[in-house]
């Protein structure tokens, strides 16, 4: 195959790419947007390996890799979880950012690449920058999945003069920036690089294990974002074009992704991204001082029989599922419960907050691989209006995305968020095992509310009791 | 020492309910407060002397006992004169009190230096309120005994039969006013199984009547009707006309027409003509929960049922006393979380905060000096609304799925500037192919960001896994990297290389592969 021939085959990939993503924006062409998906990758490589960059010889050792690694991909694809996606996509940007960073040093010992001046310059800066990104990505990425699979403890960890500390890794990846470019030979270079790769790997494991649970669909977010521009990077390293536009895509996506997320918790973008979760971000929240107002009032439990008999009179039923529902793997009841009210006629849609569960999206697939038809999952913005019209709302293992805190109380630490309204309902059922406070260390004056009952226990189980009542 | 609560029987003619039950006396001792009934009390609400004693009372045996001793009054109709001359200097009454239509009252208890809560100068704007609002809890029960008393009336069934002989058609009934009474009357006629219309002046109201399984009838003419505060205001000559034929035709259809039209102030606005009730079906019945200030329908006799041309017109004031067990619990009910709200600290005395606005609105006479009307609250900002009106659809902008907000400009020159800054600097010092690759680099950035902005949230987790998958693309890099042809004689060492290709490929493809066919589960799981 020929240069140019090649060439062509990375443009017509690309449109594929940005075509798969559009695809991507609508459930009625995300199937065939994941095909575009695949068809692009699968010209890309066949260009590649077929192409003039590489010579017969590697063919064997192609073959043998891309062998492994599909195997596995594909068994990881088969077997995960849908409760366990988080872990699975984190997994996945860890891989990125290791390669990006592998890809890294083979280009920089690769010696049969060589240029002078300015261009050699550039091309060391690309090196640098792009190892650094994939480190700062893997490590990043290691972390996160084991706090989402919960190898790692959830709670954040708070170095002490943690700015300071980044400050200083800065500083050290400058000099050694410095060092490297200025560096005569390679062996030279390897040093500065070596060090470089360390500080940046302990920045990446610094950075995510000051973030707390809830934080994590704005961090996973993020990561996707860093493993696009880790192949941005790479591409500038090797001119490759290709890589650059996929890059870019990838990373710019993460990044609009991380922005909702963030103003879904309405936090600031820049310190997100830049990974310095401030004093004002991922950190719960110290109570202000007594600020905050104490909620006051009494807290009304109900039982699952009355609960049942509550959603047997009602007309219009919301059901908010959070991480907790995940976690008790109660989805399927839900969906029975669901499946038996809409069969008598009651109006059942569900309130899906940005930031439920523990990453982007992670309930509709939930609800999605319980059978949910995704039409009644409704977004915050749809369905905030309808809840004065709504009878019954059941918020299963959620806390702080239903705090009425945000909007009553400008002392509390999470003022100002977007939450779902769900006071305004007639009765809302909090589903909860006890009475702690979310992950914002806030506690919810909606629990306290007349028109509220909590409804105390593990959540599968309770739901198990709920439908076992209403088919009574 | 705790104060004492005292709850006197209700002297005003026909009124049966009673300021507090027994189940509330226990909370109310659970509070710190000590209470007192005056023997006979219930008896008309079903609350025995001997209830309240088992609920911890004490029984005072007459009036003149129960009013000497008791710090808190608890009533339910503003004061008589008697009563007033019982009253101690000193003490608090919490009742219901009507400022605005008794001024002379109001002199008499500020002379008697006490201290007067009136329950129906809550401010009900305040969602706090909410759970004080006795206005609100007794006209729910109005309208739930106006539909009792139509069902009574009306020599029908409410809902559609079908027998063995025959098919019986639903009553029609038709609500002029969807207040809080109106609501209720509509919930009550609809779980009976009639067809329900209703008709307000304020268009916000149609969604509720909706909820509560009613029809929501417009008058054919555009004119806004909210005279703020959640109360209707008096409609143009042009409305008046377009809703009498309304009305009209409605009387010529329905069985049974609930009224329930107030305007604060004013006497109650005569929606339904003689003319009308003659138009009517003979065994129609209307009843008219606007009798007290007049009625709204022109042949009522307030305090009566009568009939007129065929058709029962029950002007009854005391619905509320006719269900005096559930009005008297809601009611008792109000005024414990009121008590609440007066005795934070559940050791049995009050504190009458003027800072707290729900407090400071009820408070119309504070040791002999009268307060009201109070000023307007400070009310949050999230609450703005007042509760008794629809709420009003407020989007909040946070816009993702749709275009945000343009920026100010401000911000706007500044990410120009550093925009151009930056582009200065790479256009001065980078070499004309990084260039290249730079300008495809922007350009991209852009198109992701326009195709992305418009996910929908729900696809978000498969959208990651795609770029995950996408982003798997690296593997060109090592594959360029494992075997280049043969350049020239420069050493390269191949076997370092080759395996370090060799991990990012395998460490890429487990991406690739993983990433699309997990996205391609995901997919298939969501369906209509």
């Amino acid at each position: 195959m020929s240069a140019s021939l090649a060439t062509v085959s990375y443009l017509g990939a690309t449109i594929l790419f940005i075509l798969c993503l559009g695809g991507l924006s609508n459930q009625e062409t995300a199937r065939r947007g994941n095909l575009y998906g695949m068809i692009g990758m699968t010209i890309a490589v066949l260009a590649t390996v077929f192409g003039p960059r590489v010579a017969t010889l590697g063919l064997p050792w192609i073959v043998g890799a891309m062998v492994i690694g599909g195997a596995i991909g594909v068994y990881l694809a088969r077997v995960v979880k849908m409760t366990q996606m988080p872990e699975l996509v984190a997994f996945m940007h860890s891989l990125v950012g290791l390669a990006a960073c592998l890809v890294g040093f083979a280009s920089y010992i690769d010696t049969s690449i060589a240029f002078t001046g300015a261009e050699k310059a550039i091309h060391e800066i690309e090196i640098y920058v792009g190892i650094l990104i994939g480190a700062v990505t893997f490590s990043g990425s290691v972390i996160a999945f084991g706090k989402l699979s919960g190898k790692i403890g959830g709670k954040p960890m708070l170095l002490p003069g943690r700015h300071f500390i980044n400050l200083i890794g800065l500083l050290i990846v400058i000099y050694f920036g410095y060092a490297f470019l200025h560096a005569e030979t390679v062996d030279a270079g390897m040093l500065p690089l070596i060090v470089m790769t360390v500080v940046a790997l302990l920045f990446g494991i610094h950075m995510v294990m000051a973030i707390g649970g809830a934080d994590m669909p704005v961090v996973v977010s993020m990561l996707n974002s860093y493993s696009g521009w880790a192949a941005a990077a790479t591409g500038f390293m090797l001119s490759n074009d290709l890589l650059i536009v996929t890059g870019a895509l990838v990373g710019s996506s993460g990044a609009i992704l991380s922005y909702i997320m963030c103003s879904a918790m309405n936090r600031n973008f820049i310190s997100v991204i830049a990974g310095g979760f401030g004093s004002d971000g991922g950190s719960p929240a110290p109570k202000a001082a007594g600020a905050a107002a104490e909620p006051v009032g009494e807290v009304s439990p109900i039982l699952a029989a009355e609960t049942a008999e509550m959603l047997r009179d009602a007309k219009n039923v919301v059901i908010v599922p959070g991480y907790g529902m995940a976690v008790a793997q109660a989805q399927h009841t839900v969906f029975e419960i669901t499946s038996y009210l809409r069969e008598k006629g009651v109006n059942v849609r569900f309130a899906i907050h940005p930031v439920a569960g523990r990453m982007p999206g992670h309930m509709n697939v939930l609800l999605a691989e319980a059978k949910v038809p995704y039409d009644i999952v409704m977004e915050m913005d749809e369905i905030n209006e309808d809840f004065p019209e709504t009878d019954v709302v059941m918020v299963i293992g959620a806390n702080d995305i239903v705090n009425p805190a945000a909007q009553e109380d400008p002392a509390s630490p999470i003022a100002g968020m977007p939450v779902l309204e769900v006071w305004k309902a007639r009765t809302s059922i909090v589903m909860k095992r006890s009475m702690a406070s979310g992950y914002a260390g806030v506690d919810n004056p909606l629990f306290y509310k007349d028109n509220n009952r909590m409804l105390f226990g593990d959540a599968k189980k309770m739901l198990d009791e709920v439908l076992v009542s209403l088919k009574a | 020492m705790s104060l004492l609560i005292g709850v006197p029987r209700e002297v005003f003619s026909g009124e049966k309910r009673v300021a507090t039950v027994p189940e509330v006396v226990e909370k109310l001792i659970k509070l710190g407060f000590r209470v007192t009934v005056e023997t006979g009390a219930g008896d008309l609400a079903n609350c025995s002397d001997d209830a309240y004693r088992a609920a911890g009372a004490e029984i005072a045996e007459n009036a003149a006992k129960l009013w000497s001793g008791a710090d808190i009054i608890f009533k339910v109709r503003a004061p008589s004169d008697e009563e007033v001359a019982l009253m101690r200097e000193g003490c608090t009454l919490i009742s219901f009190i009507w400022p605005a239509q008794n001024p002379e009252l109001m002199q008499k208890l500020a002379a008697k230096k006490v201290t007067v809560l009136a329950i129906d100068a809550l401010p009900r704007q305040l969602s706090r309120a909410q759970k004080m609002d006795a206005l609100t809890s007794q006209a729910g029960v109005a309208g739930y005994r106006a539909v009792i008393e139509a069902a009574n009336g009306f020599g029908r069934f409410f809902n559609g039969q079908i027998t063995a002989a025959g098919k019986v058609p639903p009553a029609k009934v038709f609500i002029a006013g969807a207040g809080v009474a109106g609501l209720a009357a509509i919930g009550t006629a609809a779980g009976l199984g009639a067809i329900v219309r209703a008709n307000d002046t304020r268009a916000e109201v149609a969604d509720q009547v909706k909820s509560l399984g009613g029809e929501f009838v417009k008058v054919d003419y555009e004119e806004e009707g909210s005279g703020g505060g959640g109360y209707a205001k008096v409609m143009s000559e042009g409305f008046q006309q377009a809703q009498r034929e309304m009305y009209a035709k409605q009387a010529r259809e329905v069985d049974i027409i609930i009224t329930t039209a107030l305007i604060p102030g004013k006497p109650a606005p005569k929606l339904i003509t003689a003319e009308m009730v003659q138009s009517m079906k003979p065994g129609s019945v209307i009843v008219d929960m606007a009798a007290e200030q007049g009625g709204n329908c022109e042949l009522t006799v307030p305090g009566e049922a009568v009939v007129r041309h065929g058709v029962t017109i029950i002007g009854y004031t005391d619905l509320v006393s006719r269900l005096a067990k559930q009005s008297s619990t809601l009611y008792a009910s109000n005024l414990f979380r009121l008590t609440e709200e007066l005795c934070k600290t559940k050791d049995g005395l009050i504190n009458v905060n003027f800072e707290d606005d729900a407090i400071r609105g009820l408070t119309v006479i504070k040791d002999g000096e009268i307060t009201w009307p109070a000023p307007a609250p400070k009310i949050p900002a999230a609450a703005a609304k007042p509760a008794a009106v629809a709420p009003v659809a407020k989007k909040s902008s946070h816009g993702h799925g749709e275009p945000s907000e343009p920026m100010s400009a401000k911000s706007m020159a500044i990410m120009f500037a550093v925009a151009g800054a930056l582009f200065w600097l790479v256009g001065a010092f980078a070499p004309a192919a990084f260039l290249g690759h730079f300008t495809v680099f922007v350009l991209a950035c852009f198109i992701g960001y326009m195709v992305v902005w418009n996910v929908k949230p729900a696809l978000h987790t498969p959208l990651m896994s795609v770029t995950n998958a996408v982003s798997s693309i690296i593997a060109i890099g090592a594959l360029v990297q494992i075997a280049p042809p043969e350049v020239g004689s420069v050493a390269r060492p191949d076997e370092v290389i080759r395996w370090l290709a060799i991990g990012s490929i395998v460490l890429a493809t487990i991406n690739m592969f993983g990433g699309f066919a997990v996205t391609q589960r995901m997919l298939e799981m969501f369906r209509k």
